[in-house]
């Protein structure tokens, strides 16, 4: 596997490098919602949590469960000891130079959130220009569209080319307009496309502009270096990565947040309060108001450690190998269709199609009566659905444990469905 | 199975809509969408003294939606709105005549939502 020089991948953890195949029976064995006989292929939407990663919940609730950063006694420093370790592990996923670039919040969503409101509402001004793309996630487009408004900022959204890719001529235009801020996704959840980061976010740097990726999609699946890629921000979530919901990372260069004003206020953000005005801890705890998720921040380190466990190189080649099967297989259907990249270094496992004749929400219901999950609909991305000239698709998403009798089922209720609908 | 979903008539009525199309002289036309799927239904209403003289109903959207829709316009035509009215939710899933999951819930009851909205300015929380 050459992965490791690829533009659009910048893996990290270990693994073995030469990609020694998954053992993906014994992987399974791990996700105790698969003795259900469920199909699994929406871990696009959400992924399945391993034993590893509940058992590790349950270990803090019934072992040391006590708030953190904020209690002098013991169970609250072991706590702390434990919701500070992960924040460490997170660091070295992602290759930061410092655990204090590493600012827990609830998801990908409210990351970038944080980014519009703290830092776009601070700096952007009238007349600004902000690029976007058309193939966004509606929480790496919306916000922006709201700092936008408020601002009375210029937002320009960069399309796409008939196979799904980012039209760089475009987004060379774009950034000769001198944008402040860029924002795209680094794997779309719709098209699989896999962006070429470390490029565009160097060509944005040249225009002056500052980079905001939404990591929602890569970081389970590829793995991110925000070094290599110079990101200044990149955004995910735990529970597309096995971890549980209600958590997620921002990272943000450090003299960014330095320099941001809080987000939120509250407990555990401040540094001295008194009635005529606060002061504020450093980041990143300048954004990390209130109670924060902790028992799904030490899950998320269990899950780090189970995706790392794995290698990315391993999982890549198993996702690539399943996504090939799967576009071959279906490209072979009549009346199929399929969106975005074929597989290729710059695809995920990720397939959005359509049926002729069979409306998106029937295909999936017909396959959901076999027991097998996609998803169905707009996928929160309506501007791309407007763009590809669809009301939605249908889209089956692979992971580690995704296994091809699972998309022999897929192929076997589509048939069905089209039997049905002849 | 899914083929206890997809009978023949819903799929007789999603490949064959009755009564659909635009009314030009419509005395009421309200169109409605379901942001979870996409789905759109619009409906013309054309009255005479308090009844329905004709319905038509456009838009696009899955079989549930369209198939609903399509029997719902059916039912209305020559019913006095005052009748029309009381056509409620358990009415429309009657005459669908199959087990709708709760995920298709809001498909089934598009049209009908059309009708209260577009007829009546109530919205299905009112009811």
């Amino acid at each position: 596997m050459s992965m490791s020089t690829s533009i659009y991948e910048h893996p990290t953890g270990s693994g073995d490098p030469a990609g020694a195949p998954l053992d993906v029976t014994a992987i399974r064995r791990d996700f105790p919602i698969f003795e259900t006989g469920v199909a699994y292929l929406d871990s696009a939407n959400t992924s399945q949590r391993p034993n590893q990663v509940v058992q590790k919940m349950e270990e803090y609730y019934r072992q040391y469960n006590a708030n953190v950063e904020r209690a002098a006694y013991k169970l609250s420093e072991q706590a702390t000891a434990e919701f500070e370790a992960v924040r460490e592990k997170v660091r070295v996923f992602i290759n930061a130079r410092s655990k204090n670039e590493i600012v827990y919040t609830s998801g990908t969503t409210a990351g970038l959130n944080l980014v519009a409101y703290s830092w776009g509402r601070t700096n952007l001004k009238a007349g600004d220009l902000i690029v976007c793309t058309v193939m966004e996630h509606h929480s790496n487009l919306v916000p922006w569209q709201l700092l936008a408004q408020e601002k009375q900022a210029r937002l320009e959204f960069v399309d796409i080319d008939e196979q799904g890719r980012l039209r760089r001529d475009q987004f060379d235009a774009l950034l000769r307009q001198e944008p402040r801020l860029v924002a795209f996704t680094h794997v779309s959840n719709t098209l699989g496309t896999v962006n070429p980061v470390k490029e565009l976010t160097a060509e944005a740097h040249a225009a002056g502009a500052l980079v905001v990726v939404d990591g929602a999609q890569g970081a389970p699946h590829l793995g991110f270096d925000v070094q290599a890629a110079d990101v200044d921000f990149y955004a995910f979530s735990s529970h597309k990565m096995c971890g549980p919901t209600g958590v997620g990372v921002l990272y943000g260069k450090r003299a960014l947040l330095d320099a941001m004003p809080p987000f939120l206020a509250g407990g555990e953000m401040i540094s001295a309060v008194r009635l005529e005005g606060t002061t504020f801890r450093e980041p990143p705890h300048k954004f990390e108001a209130g109670t924060q998720a902790i028992a799904e921040v030490i899950g998320l380190g269990a899950a780090i450690d189970y995706l790392q466990g794995l290698g990315y190189p391993a999982m890549r080649a198993h996702e690539d190998a399943l996504t090939d099967y799967a576009y071959e297989s279906l490209s072979e259907l009549d009346g199929v269709r399929i969106f975005g990249p074929p597989p290729g270094p710059d695809k995920a496992g990720v397939l959005s199609f359509d049926v002729a004749g069979i409306h998106p929400h029937d295909v999936s219901t017909i396959l959901d009566r076999t027991g097998v999950c996609v998803r169905s609909g707009h996928n929160c991305t309506q501007p791309l659905m407007h763009r590809l000239d669809v009301a939605g698709t249908v889209r089956a998403s692979f992971f580690l444990y995704t296994e091809r009798a699972e998309i022999d089922r897929l192929l076997a209720g589509l048939k069905e469905a089209q039997r049905i609908f002849a | 199975m899914a083929d206890q979903m997809y009978r023949e008539y819903i799929l007789d009525h999603y490949k064959n809509p009755r009564n659909f199309g635009r009314l030009e002289d419509a005395d009421i036309s309200h169109e409605e969408n379901n942001p979870l799927c996409g789905d759109v239904v619009g409906m013309d209403i054309k009255t005479r003294d308090g009844v329905i003289d004709d319905v038509r109903f456009h838009g696009r959207g899955c079989a549930i939606s369209q198939a609903s829709a399509s029997l719902l316009t059916e039912r209305l035509k020559g019913m006095s709105l005052e009748d029309a009215r009381e056509i409620g939710k358990q009415d429309v899933l009657e005459e669908l005549g199959i087990e709708i999951s709760p995920a298709r819930l809001k498909c089934a009851l598009l049209a009908l939502k059309v009708l209260k909205v577009g007829a009546y300015g109530l919205s299905q929380e009112d009811e």
